[in-house]
């Protein structure tokens, strides 16, 4: 059962100067994307900074207004309901109870002046879960064992936790209300290594208990293949790449996939490889994007073709999609055979 | 024997405390380490473990008093704790430049980096305005800068992560140091920007035959870059090995559980490993051992005392009771 569904959504945030503040330009966050995510199903967004993949999990909870496009909910009796010109009121109470968030950096997502008590009980009041405080404070305790802290530091304020427990309470936070979808943006980046694994895991555990959807962005190749079911690659505003986690990484089509993986440490001193990474350059800056494909300018393989017309998303295998001229070509070559 | 002085930096027994209202931190405690001419050597620990303080001690950047900096750190045959502020100013930036984390915010947005780099320059080479600004050009073109004539002239808001990165890199050659202390130079920068840096860092080091000390809590860059590997935990070195040797055989248990947490890709559908509680909060540091609640080998004698540095493999050293009677197995 689908949970939400985008087409051809769009994000473009105007840049405003002068006197008058008129728009003088656009950053083009988010080209036309199609996305869907079911009950249960984990997907992965991974790119490098400013490629879109945080405009794409923002717009997709509505902290951002679409540009263009169509955002689908389907509430859990299974209607449908389009989101995208806002939430309705016979919406808005179930899509903010099912669809939660835990954002990048536990230092600044937690108010330091609300006790881990409060902060923990804020959705549960707003979404009317429970009557008489002590059930609710019950139920504070709970998803404090749950996340592996200990029930007696509810009392107790942020600023009193290691990164890695304010990620813990972050969790416990979003998932007070069990949510159907959790949306990940960069949870474990701003932790500890030692403490990433533990974050991962405890997300795993709480998936495999709850049954609930997960999106998971982040930069890091080798924790979003942990985690998804789905992986999508995003450049410059664009998904480049979706396929099936273990698929992308045995077979990546996009040349710009290969070029992120290449560039993965291999924690090998007797292999090293950084020194044979060959992908030049740097993004170009979404407010004037490349003409044709967005990644031709750092393309190895780039075509007169590339330059001119962008590629759209072909599927070069089952369930494996890819928007890159060259993958047209071979097609086309196997066709005229 | 080798002497204090062929060697280019000998740090010995250095401390740093401060004083705060929770207490003193002992932030580096007693740590030991040398650097030889022509190397690229790694710190690597997590947050709070002591190595940019570390680094700040050796650069003159820890202001003593308030804190406290005992022990002693021979640069180039020269003693460097106590020396004035304006004698400091001599080494520090043109002997020994630093490399900072976060590029955005470590140049002015206010002036040219040309400019910033030019302060460099005159501060400490004795060149004309014009030699000056020739050499700084050059020095960009050499970091991979493209048109270093007009992005000389350009604000920090007009580059990206990477080329101020780049231009912060080149500001610390400007000078030819002996040493570059390079604090995490790369763990705001994305994979693919991260490799450009790193193969830069490595082209330069093997160009001038300078040494570098990399700071950073990933092990994965450590394996690209390193010669010699020092792991640190809570203020203290606790292994010391070359990198082939520290990631075949890694010896503390802590050093062991970082390599164990990376994720593999087998770990698919499985919890992956981790190590056990939390970083201790640097006024916090447990007795003994500081590693010890969280090491699933802990003893009695490990709660008590304070392992001293064991050498069970030439050249490889490791602070664990573990190793006190042999190989530790």
């Amino acid at each position: 059962m689908k949970i939400l569904s985008t087409t051809g959504l769009k994000k473009y945030f105007p840049i405003r100067s002068g006197v008058f503040l008129q728009v003088t330009g656009y950053v083009r966050a988010l080209e036309s994307t199609d996305f869907e995510i079911n009950e249960g199903e984990t997907i992965g967004i991974v790119g490098e900074s400013g490629c879109g993949k945080s405009t794409l999990g923002r717009t997709l909870v509505k902290i951002y207004e679409p540009t263009a496009g169509t955002i689908t909910y389907y509430d859990p009796l299974g209607a449908s309901h389009d989101i995208s010109k806002g939430l309705g009121r016979d919406v808005r109470q179930t899509f903010r109870k099912d669809v939660q968030m835990i954002f990048q950096n536990p230092f600044d997502s937690l108010n330091p002046r609300m006790t881990i008590r409060d902060i923990i009980r804020e959705p549960i009041e707003t979404h009317k879960l429970f009557d008489d405080v002590a059930a609710m404070d019950e139920r504070v305790a709970e998803l404090l064992t749950r996340v592996g802290l200990y029930p007696e530091y509810a009392q107790r304020y942020p600023h009193e936790f290691s990164g890695g427990q304010r990620q813990r309470i972050a969790v416990a936070r979003s998932i007070a209300v069990n949510p159907r979808l959790l949306i990940c943006d960069e949870p474990t980046s701003a932790l500890d290594v030692s403490v990433q694994s533990q974050i991962i895991n405890l997300l795993k555990e709480i998936q495999r208990e709850t049954g609930m959807s997960l999106i998971f962005i982040s930069h890091n190749l080798d924790v979003v293949h942990h985690m998804s079911d789905r992986i999508m690659v995003m450049y410059l505003g664009n998904v480049v790449e979706s396929a099936p986690a273990s698929e992308l990484f045995d077979e990546p089509a996009h040349p710009y996939t290969r070029a992120l993986m290449s560039a993965i440490p291999s924690w090998n001193p007797k292999d090293r490889k950084l020194a044979k990474v060959k992908l030049e350059g740097e993004p170009p800056s979404p407010i004037n994007p490349p003409s044709g494909c967005p990644f031709h300018p750092r393309c190895p393989h780039a075509m007169e073709l590339c330059h001119e017309i962008k590629p759209e998303p072909q599927e070069v295998n089952d369930g494996h999609l890819c928007a890159c001229h060259l993958h047209a070509r071979a097609d086309a070559e196997v066709a005229a055979r | 024997m080798t002497t204090a002085c062929e060697r280019i930096l000998t740090v010995s027994n250095l401390k740093t405390y401060f004083r705060t209202p929770d207490g003193i931190v002992r932030a580096v405690d007693d740590v030991s380490f040398h650097l030889n001419r022509g190397e690229v050597l790694a710190l690597v620990g997590e947050s709070g473990c002591g190595k940019s303080v570390t680094a700040h001690s050796i650069m003159g950047l820890v202001k003593a008093p308030p804190a406290k900096l005992e022990g002693s750190i021979v640069f180039d045959c020269r003693e460097l704790i106590g020396l004035s502020s304006s004698e400091y100013r001599k080494i520090r930036g043109m002997q020994i430049s630093m490399v900072f984390q976060e590029p955005m915010s470590s140049f002015d947005p206010l002036y040219t980096v040309g400019e910033q780099l030019m302060e460099v320059a005159q501060a400490h080479m004795p060149w004309g305005e014009e030699e000056a600004k020739e050499r700084i050009i050059e020095t960009l073109r050499l970091v991979h800068i493209p048109e270093p004539d007009k992005r000389y002239s350009e604000y920090p808001h007009q580059m990206s992560g990477g080329m101020l990165q780049r231009i912060m890199i080149a500001m610390a050659l400007i000078t030819s140091p002996k040493i570059i202390i390079a604090d995490e130079p790369t763990t705001a920068l994305d994979v693919t920007i991260q490799a450009q840096v790193l193969n830069l860092m490595q082209d330069i080091q093997s160009e001038y035959d300078g040494s570098i000390i990399f700071i950073t809590h990933d092990l994965g860059t450590v394996a690209e870059i390193a010669d010699r590997v020092h792991v640190m935990y809570a203020g203290k070195i606790v292994e010391k090995a070359s990198v082939v040797e520290l990631f075949d055989n890694p010896l503390h248990p802590y050093t062991a559980g970082l390599l164990a947490s990376r994720v593999r890709r087998e770990y698919k559908g499985q919890d992956l490993p981790y190590i056990e509680g939390y970083v201790p909060r640097a006024d916090q540091f447990p007795e003994g051992c500081r590693f010890n609640p969280r090491c699933l080998r802990a003893t009695a004698k490990c709660r008590e005392l304070q392992p001293p540095d064991l050498e069970p493999a030439p050249g490889h050293t490791v602070a664990c009771w573990l190793y006190e009677g042999g190989d530790g197995r």
